[in-house]
């Protein structure tokens, strides 16, 4: 079955480093799942068999940001949510993607008030935005296909020359 | 005896200084009374073995957006005894924003407190612990005032950097 089929004798194929780096990223999308509200439950979801998310091998939600590369805001992000959203985004290594999940994360949604930020991409570089309040899991499905889509353009020396970021280190004292 | 009455004349009998009126509305009790004399009032209520007003449900404020005691600070009492809720009504000024807090008859008012001082800006005097409740410590204004805007004031709530 499948590629091994065809390895009968000792055999080699021929790529590139960008082919193989993407193929690798896309196909492995580690998501932290940042679940401010009830769009956390239709994320929850689509980790279940029914929706199974792990059939595009992103099945792995890490709750550390340190092992992320892929960050589903998912829920209403107040003001004074922004700045913890902000610091958890800001611990994760690159190369890192957003999407912003549902009518709230994207612009704010109903809540037109001052308290909610008006779309997370007032301090956050947003990838894909995902419509519907809350939206259905086949649709973050859609989100993460275009995600691995956009991943699989990438080079890798896209991300050579960019600086380390400042993880910013909580000091108790 | 009806609670109704049992109220009042308790009232009456054991705190003779203290003028309130009574408002009923579709059986709801209000009593509208003096800000000064809140904590006394209180006080009687939840210690006295008839009435047993043991549980504060909730203190909030009302802003009329007038000149003359634009503000009502009200609470709701329940007594679990005779399953009887009371709302108690002080008005406050709004230049002698305060009123003196409660919450050392009913600690439960300490939270509420605070969050009717995060969203109206009325000082608890003798509260444990003033501080805002859901808007940021540094926040300068009262979100349920009436001369607050609806989109907030643009700059007021400070955004990370891109």
């Amino acid at each position: 079955m499948g590629l091994e089929a065809k390895l009968n004798q000792d055999s080699f194929i021929t790529t590139t480093i960008d082919a193989i780096a993407a193929w690798a990223r896309k196909n492995s999308v580690w998501p932290m799942p940042m679940g401010i509200s009830c769009c956390a439950i239709e994320m929850m979801a689509v980790g279940d068999p029914k929706y199974d998310i792990a059939r595009f091998g992103s099945e792995v939600m890490r709750f550390t940001p340190r092992q992320c590369d892929l960050m589903i805001v998912a829920g209403t992000v107040t003001y004074k949510m922004a700045h913890v959203v902000k610091k958890i985004y800001d611990q994760m290594p690159e190369p890192k993607w957003v999407i912003a999940m549902g009518a709230c994360t994207s612009s704010g949604g109903m809540y037109r008030s001052y308290n909610v930020v008006q779309g997370i991409d007032q301090f956050l570089p947003v990838d894909v935005y995902l419509a519907g309040c809350p939206p259905r899991p086949d649709n973050l499905l859609n989100a993460l296909i275009m995600i691995q889509d956009k991943i699989g353009k990438t080079k890798v020396r896209e991300f050579q020359d960019q600086p380390l970021t400042e993880y910013p280190v909580h000091n108790k004292n | 005896m009806e609670i109704k009455e049992l109220l009042t004349s308790k009232l009456k009998e054991n705190l003779p200084g203290i003028q309130f009126t009574t408002v009923e509305y579709r059986g709801e009790i209000s009593l509208i009374l003096n800000k000064k004399d809140i904590v006394k009032f209180c006080r009687f209520l939840k210690e006295d073995s008839d009435l047993a007003f043991n549980f504060c449900e909730d203190v909030t404020a009302i802003d009329w957006a007038r000149r003359n005691q634009r503000y009502t600070v009200v609470y709701h009492i329940f007594s679990m005894k005779n399953k009887f809720r009371l709302r108690l009504k002080c008005d406050v000024e709004e230049d002698d924003c305060n009123i003196d807090s409660i919450s050392s008859v009913w600690k439960t008012a300490d939270w509420e407190e605070r969050e009717t001082y995060d969203m109206y800006g009325i000082h608890f005097n003798n509260h444990p612990d003033l501080r805002r409740m859901f808007m940021p410590e540094e926040f300068e204004f009262y979100p349920l005032r009436k001369d607050f805007p609806l989109m907030g004031i643009p700059g007021s709530l400070p955004l990370p950097k891109k």
